[in-house]
């Protein structure tokens, strides 16, 4: 039965708190569009996507009204597009790059993701050109997002692609430089990436997906934080339970829009993303629940524990909520997007190496961190096999999204504006890691016994 | 099929009348209505039926906001399905 305590309770999650569905996101397959002439299959690629996708804004915005949620981003994951050029090894790849960027403006949707390669065991035909592709696709496209599997817990790191990514990072960022660097932001490194995660920049639609599916990833740190605001006196395990029963509540809105956008679009749903996903507009910050919970700042010490409590509830509450949880699944900590990560970052508090423990008890992984532009490849390289060890020897997906901002030092500001938002440029070691990143070859994939 | 529609602001003159005369100019059925003014404040609770509605949802949803707008309240239409999957298990 409805009660008038409960109506307001979600219209005040709406209103006043940030609630919102951050994305849906269709995946869609294009494996049946692979062809030995690349404009015959981009040509396919384009039809494809426009016969699935085509009604995808106009259903997100029906349910925006029916439901009275915004749904902030719609989006579409694709294969992972290396596998499509590995049939034309004679052609560049950036042609692909832009029939997606052609699909994207005829379905009006803010990205697309899936410019992709997965190369965690080694390169197959067609990976290196796409990774090699990667700076000039993000430059001359504005909607297309891409990313790199490097290293997965089952078969290691390949570190000859650490090395590789390291140089493409920085060539990206250089490329697009006087765009604040843009391209870098459209661009992750991943480890144990997932085959159905519905937020950018890592989105791709995974070969063992169905040939088109609905994913939704909802958002909430404000609604969090306001919970936790009203018991300033309860121990950690009764905040633990207030962020559960908040992040059921949450992953109820999102599971009902899925449901209802694979009703209404004529195809299965796929998962609900259980994230707080934050945003640089004031109270929807996931730092501010971390310093709602009892630290001065975020990135002082105590932060990992408050983490990995924050984290865990959100999965235990938002596992209840919905039959079908998957995608990256738990709290974001991209610096630049979050109102109360970048204070702390500006104010010196939270630093690179707290970040990198942060991201061993969360999801995801060093995302959105702005480092000096004369950041080394190598430096760059290293910082990703690092996070990428994470994920590796943790069973979990880690992943690195570094903005190398040309010509800026430490301590200048990089603006991108909207949901991207801005950052401080934070410091990275100046001793070499060339040495090691140089080497080549694979680390291979930990023992999962004698865990110590 | 069942939407709820929220009322709130400062009180005045035929607020009910208003929102309820859109209700029945679209062919909705207003069945429960709960309504408070505390001091000044204007709260109104209405649950009405949608399924005989004689335009689409998304008209309805427009039409309560402009007049929202008009009499300087925030009104909101929802299906009620959201408060009911994010509420009940």
């Amino acid at each position: 039965m409805l009660n008038v305590y409960n109506i307001l309770e979600t219209i005040r999650m709406i209103q006043d708190e940030c609630l919102d569905i951050r994305t849906i996101t269709m995946g869609i397959s294009l494996l049946d569009c692979i062809d030995t002439d690349i404009d015959k299959a981009c040509e396919k690629v384009y039809n494809k996507i426009v016969s699935k996708a085509g009604n995808l804004v106009a259903v997100g915005q029906r349910i925006e009204k029916e439901y009275g949620i915004p749904i902030v981003n719609k989006r579409i994951s694709v294969t992972p597009i290396a596998m499509l050029a590995a049939a034309c090894p004679n052609d560049n790849p950036v042609k692909f790059a832009k029939a997606l960027q052609r699909a994207a403006d005829t379905c009006g949707v803010n990205f697309i993701g899936g410019y992709s390669a997965l190369v965690h065991k080694g390169f197959s035909a067609g990976d290196e050109a796409l990774i090699r592709s990667i700076p000039e696709a993000l430059d001359v496209t504005q909607n297309i997002c891409s990313s790199v599997n490097i290293g997965s817990t089952k078969s290691g790191i390949n570190m000859d692609a650490v090395k590789l990514m390291g140089e493409i990072v920085k060539e990206t960022a250089e490329r697009t430089a006087d765009r604040d660097c843009i391209g870098a932001a459209k661009l992750v490194v991943f480890c144990n990436a997932v085959e159905d995660n519905p937020f950018m920049a890592g989105a791709f639609h995974g070969v063992g997906e169905p040939d088109c599916e609905i994913h939704v990833g909802v958002s909430g740190p404000g609604v969090v934080r306001a919970a936790l605001s009203k018991y300033p006196d309860a121990s950690i395990n009764e905040l633990a339970d207030i962020i559960k029963k908040t992040a059921f509540k949450i992953t109820r809105m999102g599971q009902l829009v899925g449901a209802r956008a694979s009703e209404l679009l004529g195809v299965p749903f796929g998962i609900v993303d259980l994230s707080l996903a934050p945003t640089p507009a004031v109270g929807d910050s996931v730092a501010h629940i971390l310093e709602e919970m009892g630290l001065e700042m975020c990135g002082t010490h105590g932060t990992t524990a408050c983490l990995a409590m924050l984290n865990d509830a959100v999965k235990k509450g938002g596992v209840m909520a919905s039959s079908t949880v998957g995608g990256l699944s738990g709290a974001f900590i991209p610096v630049s997007e979050d109102a109360g990560m970048i204070d702390a970052a500006v104010a010196g508090v939270l630093s690179l190496e707290k970040l990198e423990a942060m991201t061993a008890v969360c999801s995801v992984g060093l995302d959105m961190i702005v480092v000096p532009g004369e950041t080394s490849p190598e430096t760059i390289s290293a910082i990703i096999a690092d996070e990428a060890a994470i994920g590796m020897v943790n069973m979990k997906t880690t992943a690195v999204r570094l903005i190398p901002a040309v010509g800026k030092k430490e301590g200048e500001m990089l603006e991108f504006g909207g949901l991207l938002g801005s950052g401080p440029v934070m410091p990275v070691k100046d001793k070499s890691p060339a040495k090691f990143i140089n080497r080549g070859g694979r680390i291979p994939a930990p023992m999962h016994s004698l865990k110590n | 099929m069942r939407a709820v529609i929220t009322v709130i602001g400062k009180d005045n003159v035929g607020i009910l009348h208003k929102v309820s005369g859109v209700c029945s100019e679209k062919g909705v059925n207003v069945i429960e209505v709960t309504q408070s003014v505390l001091q000044d404040m204007f709260a109104m609770i209405m649950l009405v039926d949608i399924t005989g509605m004689t335009t689409d949802f998304a008209n309805l949803v427009d039409d309560m906001t402009s007049l929202g707008e008009k009499l300087g309240l925030s009104i909101h239409t929802m299906h009620e399905d959201i408060f009911n999957s994010m509420h009940n298990v």
